[in-house]
């Protein structure tokens, strides 16, 4: 039986195992490999995506929970070929070292700021605890935020 | 330090294979004038510039980008000698291909082995640009200089476009006749630049080896005994080739050592969900006669117990130590130990690799390509002509990609299947699989006069290997000149060297990243014993200016050491009054030819709980290449460091990795990074790398500070062991 779901605005349906997570359809299925796998227990937060707006692990999400609702990835941020604040400002501070966790780390700062859009440095670490980096670019990712949020930074 | 260049005929080599690869019309007359023929787009000046007829520059990144910045900063060393803007420049990452030389990353050598090669490569291209611009006008090339993309000669200016394909027919200079910009006249290098690859990793365009996909790819996983050396005596493969999505399933058997091929079974199915829940499904009986059954606590607690004894073998003996200790007015003892490691980089080992008859194609995020080329046709048995390997951007190395058995694994797998593959890690794949920076013991003694000078200096060192002889690979063996040796005048080194079974390898700033630990503490030790204030004991123990010998590339200029400690000490307003439990703690540390002296300023709570405010790092690195990039790997070492000493070790008990995931091995995250200031003293010597060398001082001047705050003095890491955490 189909299992549909709205990808970045798009309607999408498959046919694959209704319990495959939401990171492997992804990458797998549909190409869209912005989507990082990392640890596949949500503890790393590279797979970062938002299901109906709220920020979610994809390697946790299976397919038949996100059956009618709303996925946004990584690749759906930019819109109408202007990207997010977030993404331009991760330019401008130069965040990534290797980069493999960034856009896991932007997809939790998005979420951040679409619920609190000037949020206070505790705010912003809270927010984004979920979210391992590797090679240690946290103080350029809180500078990126306070930058996309219009605090400085 | 190993010094390859990018000698004369590899220059000659390229360029003159790129006559032949762009089929420059053989009727057009000499000299320049209107490009006519719409084909030639472009053309490559030598192995690292091409130049567009429209002005467009593309330079190689020889190297590959683990996170520590090449793929953007080397491109900018031609792209400064080139003399074009950087908005004109876009980087590819190159093939491999020996006219590149060793391609690899690590040892923090991208920079110091390349920096004048790569100044040359842009200086090359640029005078037969201006040769071309020189013979057009009737002028002499001398009297021409560059702009920004453009030949200038008086009123005359020709972009580099226009002049390409004439600048393609100049003869090569010799490289002494070559005039290589003065740094004053830089306009590139010691900027800020993005890197190159930003745009693509913010809106997540496949960039790295997880992301090759290729026609008809299928997917495979790799179960490997959980006792390194183990066999397999059967498994269920039916059961498991029954299951959904699942196409084959099959036993290696071994190829070449244990950083090669190590036996195991291999699942392929048609998606990385399918495989992995197959993986789960199987069940291996394995031999265990030759596994690995070493045990990290009875190590650890022999190391302990005779940390003080005489080693088996002495490694450096200067002057006479018992005469020193027989002498000294006091002595100091202490023992310090660390643990296993795994390099746990982000992006989970994988390779994607096609077998087709005798021929291979490789998409792998290595850190030496070179090596891995190398090894699949040692190994493998392929012709090294029949070998492709597509350099794919690395999540991450930290030294782990500087074993390439996940390359090995992805090339069996397609040999056997007959199937595109890409074979995927799973996270406790990575962690019990590594190659790991082995744990060690020292018992440090230090003879002392009345003075509180260090009259003689003793060391033991316990330490592991895979033959009971050599620290294997060297990831923790001595240099030669290992502070503070031709300091002090009598100074003796003994190890101790147990056999096991486990893996190693380099870990981020081999050897160096344990060592600091012990002997920044240790140092600090002896400072608080004599009444002696750290920076002074420091200073003096450099004492005149003067060049301490090691081996090549390694010699320490103490004029620069002091120089990074008076200035971290300034910086950082050294032995200023601190709240009671809030106190500063400094180190330093030479490593990969790097001078860096951090301070740290931390805040122990009742029930050791650790919040760092913050860190200053100086450096001395000579000049900088990327600003923004030296400071990110400074504050990301920084950040590492900080890290791994606070919480982070493998156990091992009976030849078996005991954590396996982040939970059981929980990085740092974002609420415990304190701020971090990074200056740079840009001497004029030879830059040097930086992604190593500003990890090894943090942890000595943690564990400095902690003593500064509470009196309890830390010779174990990680601090967890001693009840210490962040605070929340």
């Amino acid at each position: 039986m189909a299992i549909s779901l709205k990808i970045n605005g798009k309607t999408v349906k498959t046919n694959s195992d209704p319990e495959t997570p939401l990171l492997w359809m992804l990458r797998d299925e549909l190409g869209m490999v912005g989507t990082k796998f990392g640890c596949g227990i949500a503890q790393c937060g590279a797979c970062t995506i938002h299901v109906d707006g709220i920020p979610v692990r994809g390697c946790q999400t299976l397919l038949e929970d996100a059956e009618g609702l709303e996925v946004n990835t990584i690749e759906g941020l930019a819109k109408d070929g202007k990207l997010h604040p977030l993404q331009q400002a991760w330019i401008d501070h130069d965040v990534p070292q290797c980069g493999y966790c960034q856009a896991g780390q932007i997809m939790s700062a998005a979420a951040l700021l679409a619920e609190n859009p000037k949020p206070t440095d505790q705010e912003i670490d809270d927010a984004m605890a979920g979210n391992l980096c590797r090679c240690g670019t946290y103080p350029r990712i809180r500078a990126a935020i306070k930058q996309a949020a219009g605090l400085g930074g | 330090m190993t010094n390859i260049s990018l000698n004369r005929r590899a220059f000659l080599g390229a360029s003159g294979a790129l006559v032949i690869a762009v089929s420059i019309p053989g009727c057009k007359p000499k000299g320049i004038g209107p490009i006519t023929d719409k084909d030639i787009k472009s053309m490559t000046l030598n192995a690292h510039v091409e130049v567009a007829t429209d002005g467009s520059v593309t330079i190689m990144a020889p190297h590959p980008e683990i996170g520590q910045g090449v793929k953007t900063s080397l491109p900018m060393i031609v792209a400064e000698e080139l003399d074009v803007s950087w908005d004109k420049v876009t980087v590819k990452q190159s093939v491999i291909d020996e006219k590149y030389g060793y391609q690899f990353a690590g040892g923090s050598l991208s920079v110091p082995m390349l920096w004048q090669p790569l100044r040359e490569a842009g200086a090359t291209a640029r005078a037969m640009l201006v040769s071309a611009a020189a013979a057009h006008w009737a002028v002499e090339a001398k009297d021409c200089s560059t702009e920004d993309g453009y030949v200038i000669h008086g009123d005359n200016r020709l972009g580099y476009g226009d002049l390409v394909e004439a600048a393609a027919k100049q003869a090569v200079p010799e490289k002494d006749s070559l005039k290589l910009k003065d740094p004053k006249d830089f306009n590139i290098l010691g900027r800020r630049i993005t890197g190159v690859d930003n745009l693509a990793i913010v809106t997540g365009q496949p960039l790295f080896g997880i992301d090759q996909k290729i026609e008809n790819m299928h997917y495979a996983t790799y179960s490997k005994c959980p006792a390194v050396g183990g066999t397999v005596k059967s498994a269920n493969l039916d059961a498991v080739k029954s299951m959904p999505g699942i196409s084959d399933a099959f036993v290696l058997e071994a190829v070449g050592k244990e950083d090669v091929l190590k036996p195991g079974v291999a699942i392929v199915g048609t998606s990385t969900f399918a495989v992995f829940k197959a993986k789960e499904a199987l069940e291996v009986d394995w031999d265990l006669t030759s596994a690995a059954s070493f045990n990290w606590s009875e190590f650890l607690e022999q190391g302990k117990a005779g940390a003080l004894l005489k080693g088996n073998t002495t490694l450096f003996d200067d002057g006479n130590v018992d005469t020193a200790f027989g002498q000294a007015k006091t002595t100091v003892e202490r023992v310090y130990a660390y643990p296993f490691l795994p390099h746990a980089p982000l992006e989970p080992q994988n390779c994607t690799a096609y077998v087709q008859g005798d021929k291979v194609e490789i998409w792998a995020p290595t850190q030496t390509p070179t090596g891995a080329v190398q090894m699949v046709v040692k190994d493998f048995g392929f012709a090294a002509e029949n070998v492709t390997l597509n350099q794919t951007r690395c999540g991450g190395g930290f030294g782990r990609r500087l074993f390439n058995d996940f390359v090995a694994e992805a090339v069996a797998i397609s040999k056997k299947s007959g199937l595109p593959t890409k074979v995927q890690w799973t996270r406790p794949d990575g962690m019990t699989n590594d190659y790991f920076r082995p744990g060690g013991v020292h018992g440090c003694a230090a003879a002392l006069d009345e003075e509180g000078k260090i009259k003689g200096w003793k060391v033991n060192f316990h330490t592991l290997s895979n033959d009971g002889k050599t620290p294997g690979r060297s990831p923790n063996a001595y240099m030669g000149n290992e502070f503070p040796r031709h300091l002090v005048e009598n100074y003796q080194v003994n190890e101790t060297v147990t056999k096991m079974a486990i893996p190693t390898g380099w870990w981020r700033a081999p050897i160096s990243n344990a060592f600091a630990f012990v002997y920044g503490s240790f140092l600090h030790e002896i400072a608080h014993e004599t009444n002696q204030d750290y920076v002074q004991m420091l200073l003096g123990l450099y004492g005149d200016d003067q060049i301490i010998p090691g081996p090549q590339g390694t010699e320490i200029d103490t004029n620069r050491a002091k120089g990074v400690i008076r200035a971290v000490a300034e910086r950082s307003n050294w032995g200023k009054s601190l709240p009671k439990g809030r106190a500063q703690g400094l180190s330093y540390y030479y490593s990969h030819s790097g001078y860096i002296g951090e301070v740290v300023e931390l805040e122990v709570s009742a029930d050791k709980r650790i919040k760092v405010h913050k860190v200053d790092v100086v450096a001395d690195v000579g000049p900088i290449v990327n600003m923004s990039g030296a400071e990110n790997q400074c504050a990301g070492s920084v950040i590492d460091g900080l890290s791994t000493m606070m919480n982070l070790r493998v156990d091992i008990q009976n030849g078996r990795i005991m954590q396996g995931n982040f939970d059981e091995y929980p990085l740092m995250r974002m609420p415990n990074t304190p701020d971090i200031d990074v200056h740079f003293i840009q001497s004029a010597n030879p830059p040097t790398g930086l992604g190593e060398p500003a990890l090894p001082p943090l942890a000595p001047a943690v564990c400095n500070a902690i003593f500064a705050a509470t009196g309890e003095r830390v010779r174990e890491l990680p601090l967890s062991k001693s009840g210490y955490s962040f605070s929340a």
